[in-house]
């Protein structure tokens, strides 16, 4: 029997429109994994601090609010100073293609925008699992 | 995933690192290679001490809401509080959505508080064991007091939450049939019952139905078992806590503690030994792919005396 993968699905930020998180959530339970949902409205450092007690393999972030380019980065700067910055972020939402190359050069492993079919966003979250 | 040896996460667990909990915990629920020498290396002595409850009840009832505030309330009184929150794993892709820390974030960033989120990951057996070496690891960080929190369905939930000293079962007004089906199991090894909600229609008809089920309980030691809350409120938290308190004194007076340690650890052990063997016969099952047999229990019968031992 093999192992699921333990993922962090979380919402950074002010907007509290979760669809897509959930979905995605969904998505992954359906494939297999461990999926801890950590609800809207959290802090960058609450994400982290979470996905270490979790210990997950991987963490998806959502932002709809266009403040990803602040919000995403932060995340990676908390799990740094927790130590762990082995942990892959993975980051989806309203994610215009100029802000794609700053978030990947921020330590994003992957970015999902809206019409990303969800067999390539699994496929990603698998891919970080494994790595 | 940065490998960790067994006694880098036994010295992080004393110093209550957040990510050598996590780790070691994930070694024992994995049953990695490093499990038995974790568990090995781990401050018996505070595990002894720690306090352990059960939480459990049917789902909407409340569960993660009233543990919250069970913790901000132990937080103030200066307790290290660790949770073990258990869902269940969809039984067709063995994935899971662990949903339990959305009503327990406002203590993310409190490091005395370590949440564990868990999927039954439809193991008849294995889980008990997985739940009760995270109770271990938790208590040996430092935590006081340890709250399982389950859905209260079903035997394997059952089994779990006779893992706690004391168990406390969750209910809130307008289940109806819920609670009915409930009463002859749960119920029973319930030491108290808390009616959630206490603010809805209905409160006092089922507290008071509950207190006639409960009535020889308070009566053999003189503490009340059958408490209300309205757990968003924070309202009659003090109250359950301290009734947990005098329990626990009672329960250590008498020697049931001792007692369902001993009974705990028995249903750890077998639970256990079904672990230890599985991955064994499971392998015995893959070379008998084409059985002769096909009577299960036969078969059963004919492979564990097939199997070499050791």
């Amino acid at each position: 029997m093999t192992t699921p993968y333990r993922v962090l699905i979380g919402k950074p930020g002010l907007d509290g429109h979760d669809r897509g998180a959930k979905f995605i959530a969904r998505a992954l339970r359906d494939e297999g994994f461990e999926v801890i949902y950590t609800g809207i409205r959290r802090t960058a450092a609450e994400i982290a601090a979470t996905a270490i007690q979790e210990d997950v393999d991987v963490i998806g972030l959502s932002s709809l609010s266009g403040a990803h380019l602040r919000l995403f980065p932060e995340v990676i700067k908390e799990l740094k100073a927790r130590g762990a910055a082995d942990i892959p972020v993975l980051g989806g939402g309203v994610i215009p293609d100029e802000d794609m190359e700053a978030l990947l050069a921020a330590g994003m492993k992957a970015i999902f925008t809206p019409g990303t079919p969800a067999a390539t966003i699994i496929k990603s979250f698998s891919d970080a699992c494994e790595q | 995933m940065p490998v960790n040896s067994s006694h880098t996460l036994l010295t992080g667990i004393t110093k209550q690192d957040p990510r050598a909990i996590g780790r070691a915990i994930s070694v024992v629920e994995n049953n990695l290679s490093d499990a038995a020498e974790i568990l090995a290396g781990l401050d018996p002595k505070r595990i002894e001490n720690a306090l352990v409850l059960g939480i459990t009840g049917p789902p909407g009832a409340g569960k993660s809401t009233l543990t919250s505030s069970l913790i901000s309330e132990l937080r103030r009184r200066n307790k290290r509080v660790g949770i073990v929150a258990i869902d269940p794993s969809s039984p067709i892709s063995g994935g899971a959505v662990l949903g339990d820390r959305i009503r327990m974030m406002e203590h993310a960033l409190d490091k005395d508080v370590v949440v564990r989120s868990m999927a039954t990951r439809g193991r008849l057996g294995g889980l008990c064991a997985s739940a009760g070496a995270t109770v271990r690891i938790m208590a040996a960080s430092g935590c006081d007091v340890i709250l399982i929190e389950t859905v209260g369905v079903g035997q394997s939930e059952m089994d779990i939450i006779r893992l706690a000293d004391i168990t406390i079962m969750v209910l809130a007004p307008g289940f109806g049939d819920d609670i009915q089906a409930m009463k002859a199991g749960l119920l029973e090894v319930a030491d108290f019952l808390v009616v959630n909600k206490y603010d809805l229609p209905g409160a006092d008809a089922l507290r008071m139905e509950m207190q006639q089920i409960f009535v020889q309980k308070e009566e053999e030691s003189n503490i009340p078992r059958v408490l209300e809350t309205i757990a968003s409120e924070n309202s009659g938290i003090k109250k359950l806590i301290d009734s947990l308190h005098s329990f626990e004194a009672y329960i250590e007076t008498n020697s049931i503690k001792t007692k369902r340690r001993h009974e705990a650890l028995d249903s750890e052990t077998l639970d256990w030994i079904f672990e230890i063997l599985r991955p064994r016969f499971t392998e015995q099952l893959k070379k008998d792919s084409n059985p002769q047999q096909t009577d299960p229990r036969i078969r059963a019968q004919q492979l564990i005396a097939n199997t070499p031992n050791g």
